[in-house]
């Protein structure tokens, strides 16, 4: 029955990404383009390359701090979500998914008329005296950009596991003399672990791989790992070593999460059943 | 004396009163039911009691401080929620020590509460496993042990056992019971099943749309319901018609007429009247030797008891004989019906 599925996932995932990996050990020369030899030195340019480290440290940093944002905004916005009653909750979450009903080129756009030098924000802050700042092309501007296109995915897995707990077992510890604080801390908290860990994995690996938010917004300078892999597939015409970052990319991103997930996984064993 | 009060306690939505002027005091060391059918808002009163629903009107006294609208984390209340509300991240050993833990009760005498606690339930051989680890029945236990640790001076429980199957329900009426006069908490439980209110508290009380109808004890509401919904709700019943006669309720009967003699006692003459018979004070006789006669339409056999629905000129009455040596009737056979006068009941 799942054999359609698995034929599909086959030829649209797996074969690309053979086909990607193969490419990315070629040798290239500039003059002539991909040849048919085959090298590691792609792979060692990135590795051992000062300039390749800043940019994959940029986009992970980038990537956690938006994940910590995303964690410190949705997790209260869905917590208040699932506290309201209709119709006002399905107004709220219309809004909250409404980013995604938006292409994130229009979004980004969006964001750089309101950050721009001439924008709103520079204006509002210019009138209370603060202004003006650079906010556009810096990494405080793609930051913005993707908490807002990635807090949909923190709040939904959240909220669902929020809909997935007993409404009186904050009652019953509030009936133990707990405050409402220590009620949510204490026993909401936990029980949404698995929530905000599939939130934030979601969060991190799009934004790690985020492209069109870093490219309009960060602007030719400020490079994250998506962009300079397109660079190199479209400027350079170096398809090798453009294959060979998204790959390194791809085993970065898979480690980052495996080892969040593994040590969740263990704390919160025992809770989740 | 009385230990918990609710004072012409009400609570409205809009225009709808859910609980309508309710008084009712309790004493300490008691075990009351709040009892009815379900929205006749008797979980509403309990929720006020806990304080997770605002009152709107009337007043609420544990102890003689008036405690209507303190936040529900400082009445310290034991509650025993219909889901069991249980944390399903804690053992059971934690679920039971969270009440202790928010009173910053030191680590050593929280142990042996919690330990003790545990004993008190049966689940010595559980403190280490998690709710979900455990049956319906052990669940109800560490909600009630999670409840009575922190020794509250009410328990309030909300239909503490309707999760659990029947035969299992039984067993716990007693434990509960057992154990809250072993504990000696003043107790009040909210309940749609009648058998369970009647069978393990000290006083019952009826609710219906928001209103009390009557608070009593088991035995006389059972023997002296005060009206024709009660006498149905609490154990089965025979309600026959009929007017008062000069002398007794005359008992309307077509085609032809009966009278039978009841307590007349506040009666007015001439003014149409409700009997209440329970089908366990009637015993069959031979055949028009009783005091009306009727034909079997259907036998159910319970057990203990055989449960027969007769036709009859007053109606189908229901009767319940104990099912001793004597062979049952059949279905369709005919026999004659009596019972003693203090048998009927004139409901008001």
């Amino acid at each position: 029955m799942s054999a359609p599925a698995l034929l599909l996932f086959a030829c649209m995932l797996l074969v690309p990404l053979g086909l990607t990996t193969v490419l990315s050990f070629h040798v290239f020369d500039h003059a002539t383009g991909v040849k048919d030899g085959y090298t590691t030195a792609h792979y060692l340019a990135v590795v051992t390359d000062e300039y390749y480290h800043g940019i994959f440290w940029r986009t992970f940093w980038i990537s956690g701090l938006t994940t910590l944002l995303c964690l410190a905004i949705g997790a209260p916005e869905a917590y208040i979500l699932s506290r309201m009653s209709n119709p006002w909750r399905s107004i709220c979450l219309l809004v909250v998914l409404a980013p995604l009903l938006v292409s994130v080129v229009v979004r980004a756009f969006g964001w750089s008329m309101l950050l721009g030098p001439q924008g709103v924000i520079n204006h509002a802050l210019q009138a209370i005296g603060l202004g003006p700042v650079r906010i556009l092309y810096t990494e405080t501007a793609v930051i913005i950009a993707l908490v807002h296109v990635m807090l949909p995915f923190m709040v939904i897995p959240i909220w669902t596991s929020l809909q997935k707990l007993d409404p009186w077992v904050e009652n019953a510890a509030l009936s133990l003399n707990a405050s409402p604080f220590t009620a949510l801390r204490r026993i909401v908290l936990p029980q949404v672990v698995p929530g905000l860990l599939s939130g934030s994995l979601l969060v991190f690996g799009l934004s790690a791989s985020a492209f069109a938010i870093p490219g309009l917004l960060g602007g030719r300078r400020l490079k994250m790992v998506a962009t300079v892999v397109y660079d190199e597939y479209l400027h350079e015409l170096n398809w090798p070593l453009g294959g060979a970052i998204a790959l390194v990319l791809l085993l970065a991103n898979l480690i980052v999460m495996l080892s969040y997930n593994r040590l969740f996984e263990r704390r919160y064993k025992n809770a989740m059943g | 004396m009385s230990f918990l009060t609710l004072t012409h306690l009400s609570k409205c939505y809009g225009s709808q009163r859910v609980v309508d002027d309710l008084t009712l005091s309790v004493a300490k060391g008691e075990f009351v039911s709040l009892l009815g059918p379900s929205g006749c808002g008797k979980t509403t009163t309990l929720q006020m009691i806990a304080g997770f629903t605002e009152v709107s009107s009337g007043q609420i006294t544990l102890d003689g401080r008036d405690i209507t609208h303190t936040a529900p984390n400082t009445r310290g209340l034991g509650i025993v929620f219909q889901s069991y509300a249980l944390f399903p991240h804690m053992t059971v050993s934690e679920n039971i020590a969270f009440g202790l833990e928010m009173r910053r009760m030191p680590r050593a005498e929280r142990h042996e509460r919690v330990k003790a606690t545990i004993a008190l339930v049966h689940l010595e051989a559980h403190a280490d496993s998690y709710p979900r680890q455990l049956s319906g029945g052990q669940r109800q236990r560490v909600a009630l042990a999670r409840a009575l640790v922190i020794e509250p001076p009410v328990l309030l429980l909300d239909e503490p056992l309707s999760n659990l199957d029947a035969k299992l329900r039984e067993e716990m009426q007693f434990e509960l019971r057992h154990i809250q006069r072993k504990v000696g908490t003043t107790t009040l439980m909210v309940t749609h099943d009648q058998t369970e209110a009647m069978s393990i508290s000290d006083r019952v009380v009826v609710m219906q749309a928001g209103r009390v109808t009557q608070i009593d004890a088991p035995f006389t509401l059972y023997e002296q319901p005060q009206t024709r919904f009660i006498s149905d709700f609490v154990g089965k019943a025979n309600v026959l018609t009929g007017h008062v006669a000069a002398s007794g309720v005359h008992v309307n009967i077509s085609p032809g007429d009966l009278s039978l003699a009841v307590d007349s006692i506040g009666l007015t003459p001439g003014a149409p009247a409700l009997l209440s018979l329970r089908p366990e004070r009637i015993w069959f006789t031979a055949q028009a030797q009783g005091l009306l006669d009727g034909q079997v339409i259907a036998r159910f056999f319970l057990g203990s008891q055989w449960l027969y629905r007769l036709e009859t000129v007053a109606g189908e009455l229901m009767v319940l004989c104990p099912n001793s040596d004597a062979p049952a009737l059949e279905e369709g056979s005919l026999t004659g019906l009596s019972w003693s006068s203090a048998a009927l009941r004139v409901l008001p």
